[in-house]
């Protein structure tokens, strides 16, 4: 073995700041870890589509790279990009964004997140976010020096966020209301009389609000609302929206932000000096999803509300409460009957019957008693998961 | 209602209990609505589409287009008929274009198939012309890959 290989430096400490040792790992790391071992595993623990990106968006990608698109685009994202998402959001939600500075492309919404909490807050700025919630956001608010301010949501109130709840945690500090519907993990959506009261608030209280709708497009039976298309919202709020979910584009890593100029202009500061753009492939990806994928957003939306309805069904039907999910492609049932914590019955249950879900608590406190099962799965391997589930909560039911 | 049809578009083998859970319409009616379209032929048959090549057997696949004259009062429902009533003709159709009927034809030899076209298609009265191309290879049928869809390739557990 060469010296240089068997020779470690001692050191007295880890060097790894303080900040970043305060953040958890994501509890969903965990399971990978243990998953990854295992055979026969049959995993509602994703959080993304089982459809492959369709084929006419790879095929445009494939033949940009023909034609030698392989260099930077500007920080702000190709033009053209942001010339049709301008339009997008002109005809979906009847928004008006300026393409040339209203609009930037991100590495996906996990990395619009980040630009938007770094170009906001101060240290010690407080960011008001549900709990449960996506495992980023309050990790992302600790990493930019904000404080995240979490709003307990109940299975009672369909894991909706009252405006009540978060008027009572308003204080000096607090610069924005971080909120993502259709959420991830409850599947939860907010009907616009309620997204409403939140920008009252906004309005009283002189906050922004960061909007994530990355789900928007997986509604089932409703319509979504965009925060910002809400009177006198477009100006407090920060949209953040990706190509992830509604186009299986994951792997992609494409997303974007619009907002006002000049939190545009603060967030491409940041872009600029750490990511530079999003890729060239991705981004010609996502035009030609835009110009031309509506069609298989509608069919993968069906196809989703179909496993969605056997799922929640299955889950009521095996014992275990679920308030129905309108959006995204989780359900959140209880597991309280059980007993047990959530990491017990996930541990367990994948020990087991060799089915993987997440445990709640992996998206904050308030998901404890709670599973969180993603449906975007075939519905042969539903209808398995469920059996092998149901055998489950039977030998476990507490008497 | 549609959804029911889509759904056993997709896979015949459904049952009406499936199919319920998934539409969230009842099993009562998702059964009765199948067995109206049973019986009505808006559900014409339940069929698998099979890879013969993987099980070695012979089949020869040809499409033909004929030109043919069209006649009075009938048009070319008549010469159409004639032609779908045999067997080896396994799909027939009207097309617009430079011919105008094409006709998938199924045979177990290239000579069974050639013997078809030319003793039986091509000496019907109206018919002006055929053009026999003979498939090579079958790489999707009826919207299925023969070699397989494609899976996601996930990871098992994602945030």
């Amino acid at each position: 073995m060469p010296k240089s290989c068997s020779s470690h430096i001692k050191v007295s400490h880890n060097y790894i700041s303080e900040k970043v040792n305060s953040i958890p790992p994501s509890g969903i790391r965990k399971f990978f870890d243990l998953l990854s071992s295992m055979e026969g595993v049959i995993s509602l623990g994703v959080g993304e589509p089982d459809f492959v990106t369709p084929w006419h968006i790879r095929e445009a990608a494939i033949h940009s790279l023909e034609k030698g698109y392989t260099m930077y685009t500007s920080n702000h994202g190709l033009p053209q990009l942001r010339q049709e998402l301008a339009k997008h959001l002109e005809s979906r939600h009847c928004l008006s964004y300026n393409p040339d500075n209203e609009i930037l492309i991100t590495v996906g919404v996990s990395e619009g997140l980040d630009l938007a909490l770094r170009a906001i807050l101060e240290p010690g700025d407080e960011v008001i976010m549900p709990d449960p919630s996506y495992v980023a956001y309050p990790a992302c608010t600790t990493l930019a020096d904000g404080t995240p301010i979490l709003v307990p949501t109940t299975e009672d109130n369909d894991f909706k966020i009252k405006a009540d709840d978060i008027e009572q945690r308003i204080t000096q500090k607090t610069k924005a209301i971080l909120i993502g519907y259709p959420a991830n993990p409850t599947g939860a959506t907010m009907p616009k009389e309620e997204l409403a009261q939140i920008a009252e608030l906004a309005r009283q209280h002189d906050l922004l609000v960061i909007f994530d709708q990355v789900y928007e497009r997986l509604v089932y039976g409703i319509e979504h609302t965009c925060f910002a298309s809400l009177p006198g919202m477009w100006e407090r709020t920060i949209l953040l929206n990706g190509f992830s979910k509604a186009y299986a584009m994951t792997g992609w890593r494409i997303g974007y932000a619009a907002a006002r100029r000049e939190i545009i202009e603060g967030m491409t500061k940041i872009h600029q000096y750490t990511m530079l753009c999003a890729s060239i492939m991705g981004q010609m990806a996502a035009i030609e999803a835009l110009k031309e994928g509506d069609s298989e957003v509608e069919a993968m939306v069906q196809e989703y509300d179909q496993r969605r309805k056997v799922m929640v069904k299955g889950l009521r039907a095996i014992g275990l409460s679920c308030f129905e999910p309108k959006g995204a492609f989780y359900a959140f049932p209880s597991i309280k009957v059980t007993g047990m914590t959530s990491e017990e019955f996930a541990e367990k249950l994948l020990m087991e019957e060799k089915v993987a879900v997440v445990p709640g608590t992996a998206f904050g406190q308030c998901g404890e008693g709670y599973i969180r099962c993603c449906y975007a799965a075939s519905m042969s391997e539903i209808e398995e998961a469920l059996k092998r589930m149901g055998r489950f909560v039977d030998k476990h039911h507490r008497r | 209602m549609k959804q029911i049809f889509e759904a056993l578009e997709k896979d015949a083998r459904l049952t009406p209990k499936q199919i319920s859970a998934m539409t969230g319409i009842s099993v009562a009616e998702v059964e009765k609505t199948i067995k109206q379209a049973e019986k009505d032929r808006t559900i014409v048959k339940y069929k698998a589409v099979i890879d013969w090549a993987k099980l070695g057997e012979e089949q020869v696949w040809a499409l033909v287009e004929i030109k043919v004259v069209p006649q009075r009062d009938v048009g070319f429902d008549a010469i159409a008929e004639r032609i779908y009533r045999f067997p080896q003709a396994r799909s027939v159709y009207l097309a617009s274009g430079a011919y105008d009927l094409a006709i998938l034809v199924a045979g177990k030899t290239m000579q069974e198939v050639a013997v078809f076209v030319s003793q039986k298609l091509a000496p019907l009265n109206t018919v002006q012309g055929t053009v026999t191309h003979f498939i090579l290879k079958k790489y999707k049928e009826d919207g299925e890959i023969f070699t397989g869809g494609e899976e996601a390739k996930r990871l098992p557990v994602t945030p």
